[in-house]
């Protein structure tokens, strides 16, 4: 298969939970080294649509196709997806009591990259550079993943781990929520930092502010489970400016 | 801890069981094997073989009398406890003549079964004295000269009884009376091997003794009787491991182990029990902390078809410790009814229990607990913890706890917890590109981590790899 320009792509994709239907035909077509956005009011589908694709099995995908790389990601269970290269950010990320943050990363780097001497070494030598990236203590990498950690910890280990994976494709759940300004720049760094020249970026958000520190290409507007408007980066700020009312309209 | 949970690819491609690690069984070429079944006949046997005191010779046969008059426990698993056919276990085998002093002078087969637990490597790399019992006798014994020289007295505990006849007199069964129960009744009967341990006032003994318990016939009663006596401000660490062969039918395993905690000193009794899936273990633990002394039960039981035990301690002294910390593992066909007791008695004592239990495939964990603080025990702190973990719908835990509060100004923390492996969590885990094996893995050392990090790191990593084995199968 011949590299395309395309690293992510899905088509009219349907999602049902518990026999509710939640995304009603969304399609998307993020390019190599880009970063969209997926805007809406709660309860739009976004993180439907978000779970769904990374895997969840509470998410059915009743119909439409995505492709990772080329590609078909539905025929993959979440480890595959995982293999594959996606990442998916969570919202609200559980907590893993006695695993440290340490030995959760080297299992999920060993799983990527095998638990080869060399990776493990590359894996100890990059974890303490995202360390001071992502401004974390030395003691983060002991403490149990997301135990006890309060809201902006739990964000800033979300995007430890896309530095540390590296995906080709990382889906990013309102990684922006319940953190205050100075932990955005960092958490916004990190994205960045993280995000491949080959790979594609998906920040789901309600609020524009993340979208002034990680800039993204392609700007979309999804309420009741489709995506209902598109746009460069000037959508995001007329979003703020108007809020989502003026959209209802062509919604409906 | 990882670094053996992903030696292999996910749990299914872990070719080897228990069976071929250690279920094997060597032939018999016993120096004495007596007939099955239980009298008086017997108790004198074993008693005469021993060169036995009178006085030792008489608590055998008045401890017989008290095993035959108790009617059977009415709690814990009846069914299995009823099925007992006590005509059907060899009371007492004596592999071989004289204890081996070096691994040279034990039987090339005995040796090799001790190799390939693992157990003369352990001695080299992380251990001051080593106890290797199979069947009723200890077999090899080594024990670090330094200590000897300090006073410390580390011996299997028949040769405890003859080299040193006063102690042993003073503290044997001096906390669990032969009337205790019926199965420290039937031990008090018949025991033999064990271990014996004195640490004399002060002295730290800074590595680990170790005492490793063999089954290896069918059939087979073991009846170690174990008594640890740490003198004023003194510490010790003791662990034992053990294992058997798999057969259909049952073996018996019942224990009594007795600890004393003088002033000031410190105890840890560090237990694996691995027994295969036809043992029934139903063990007597015991111990007295005196004033300021601390006792540790780590307890981790994985293997037998039925364990029946509950690590106790007495705080009879003002400001004692103790502290219980166990881990149950109840497979297939699998009852592990676990727990502790703590008896507060003197004031300013404080406790605390940690109890995990995983069960899985159709296993039944139980956890079974008594603190009592008498009157005068004010100011005491208890602390209770229980922790049920469910892999999946078909397995069970039951909490039995029991509080029985009588003194004022006790602080007291309780906690109990039954939860399933969550969905949430599995795909947390599988969306960063672990296997649900490896995920469901990576949860459940995360839930006995706790227990793990207490362990010396050899156990920890051997622990882990224990639980791997267990979870083989339990998938798809």
């Amino acid at each position: 298969m011949n590299k395309s320009d395309t690293i992510f792509a899905i088509k009219d994709i349907h999602v049902e939970v518990e026999g509710k239907e939640v995304v009603k035909g969304v399609s998307l077509d993020i390019k190599r080294g880009e970063k969209h956005a997926i805007m809406g009011p709660n309860g739009s589908g976004k993180s439907s649509l978000a779970n769904a694709l990374a895997g969840h099995p509470s998410y059915s995908i009743t119909s439409g196709e995505a492709d990772i790389d080329g590609k078909n990601l539905l025929e993959m269970d979440a480890t595959g997806r995982a293999l594959a290269g996606l990442f998916l950010g969570f919202q609200y990320p559980l907590a893993i009591p006695g695993v440290t943050v340490a030995n959760f990363l080297r299992s999920a780097v060993k799983a990527r990259n095998g638990g080869g001497e060399k990776v493990l070494k590359t894996f100890r030598k990059d974890l303490m550079d995202k360390f001071k990236l992502l401004e974390v203590d030395k003691s983060f990498a002991t403490r149990y993943v997301n135990d006890g950690f309060s809201g902006g910890e739990k964000k800033r280990l979300e995007i430890l781990q896309m530095s540390v994976l590296k995906p080709i494709m990382a889906i990013l759940d309102e990684t922006d929520s319940g953190l205050d300004i100075d932990a955005l720049k960092i958490v916004s760094r990190g994205i960045n930092d993280s995000a491949r020249a080959d790979g594609g970026v998906l920040l789901i958000t309600h609020y524009q502010r993340l979208l002034n520190y990680v800039k993204p290409d392609r700007v979309h507007v999804m309420m009741n489970g489709r995506i209902v408007n598109s746009g460069g980066p000037e959508l995001a700020l007329k979003l703020e400016d108007r809020g989502y009312d003026w959209l209802n309209a062509n919604a409906a | 801890m990882s670094e053996t949970l992903f030696k292999n690819n996910g749990v299914t491609d872990i070719g080897d069981n228990y069976a071929e690690k250690y279920g094997f069984h060597d032939p018999e070429e016993y120096f004495h094997k007596g007939a099955k079944g239980l009298n008086h006949e017997v108790v004198e046997m074993i008693s005469r073989m021993k060169k036995e005191p009178d006085w030792m010779r008489d608590f055998r046969h008045k401890a017989l009398e008290i095993f035959l008059a108790k009617p059977m426990p009415r709690w814990g698993n009846t069914e299995i406890l009823n099925s007992i056919d006590f005509d059907n276990i060899y009371y007492y085998i004596k592999p071989i003549e004289v204890q081996g002093q070096t691994w040279d002078d034990v039987p090339e087969y005995i040796k090799n079964t001790f190799d390939r637990l693992g157990i003369p490597e352990a001695e080299k790399k992380f251990l001051a004295g080593v106890s290797a019992q199979y069947e009723s006798e200890v077999v090899y014994h080594s024990f670090q000269e330094d200590l000897k020289k300090q006073g410390v007295i580390f011996l299997d505990m028949d040769s405890g009884l003859r080299e040193h006849p006063e102690i042993v007199k003073k503290y044997f069964a001096s906390i669990i009376p032969a009337n205790d129960n019926k199965f420290a009744a039937l031990n008090s009967a018949v025991w033999s091997g064990g271990s014996f341990i004195y640490v004399p006032p002060g002295i730290d003994v800074k590595i680990p003794l170790q005492a490793y318990f063999r089954i290896n016939a069918e059939n087979m009663g073991q009846f170690e009787r174990t008594l640890i006596i740490a003198d004023k401000g003194s510490r010790i660490h003791y662990i034992e491991g053990c294992t058997a062969p798999t057969y259909s039918t049952d073996s018996l395993h019942s224990a009594v182990v007795e600890l004393i905690a003088l002033e000031g000193s410190y105890i840890r009794y560090t237990t694996i029990q691995n027994w295969s899936h036809n043992i029934l273990n139903l063990v007597t633990k015991r111990s007295v902390a005196h004033k300021n002394a601390t006792v540790e039960w780590v307890d981790g039981n994985i293997g037998s078809r039925l364990t029946m035990k509950y690590p106790c301690i007495y705080l009879v002294g003002e400001g004692a410790k103790g502290e219980i910390l166990s881990i149950a593992f109840a497979g297939k066909e699998q009852h592990q009814d676990a727990g502790a007791k703590v008896i507060h008695a003197a004031p300013n004592t404080s406790s605390r229990i940690t109890s995990k239990s995983i069960s899985k495939g159709g296993g039944r964990a139980s956890y079974r607990g008594l603190v009592k603080v008498y009157p005068k025990a004010e100011n005491s702190k208890v602390s209770v913890e229980c922790d049920a973990l469910l892999i999946d719908d078909t397995s069970r835990s039951d909490t039995y706890p029991t509080m029985e509060i009588d003194a004022e100004d006790v602080r007291i923390e309780h906690e109990a917890r039954v939860s399933k492996v969550a969905e949430e969590q599995l795909f947390y885990l599988t969306s960063r590109g672990l296997s649900e094996d490896e995920a469901r893995l990576l949860i459940i050392n995360g839930f006995i981590e706790p227990f793990t990090k207490e362990l010396p790191m050899e156990y920890a990593v051997e622990l882990n790899r224990l639980i791997e084995l267990e979870m083989e199968g339990s998938v798809g």
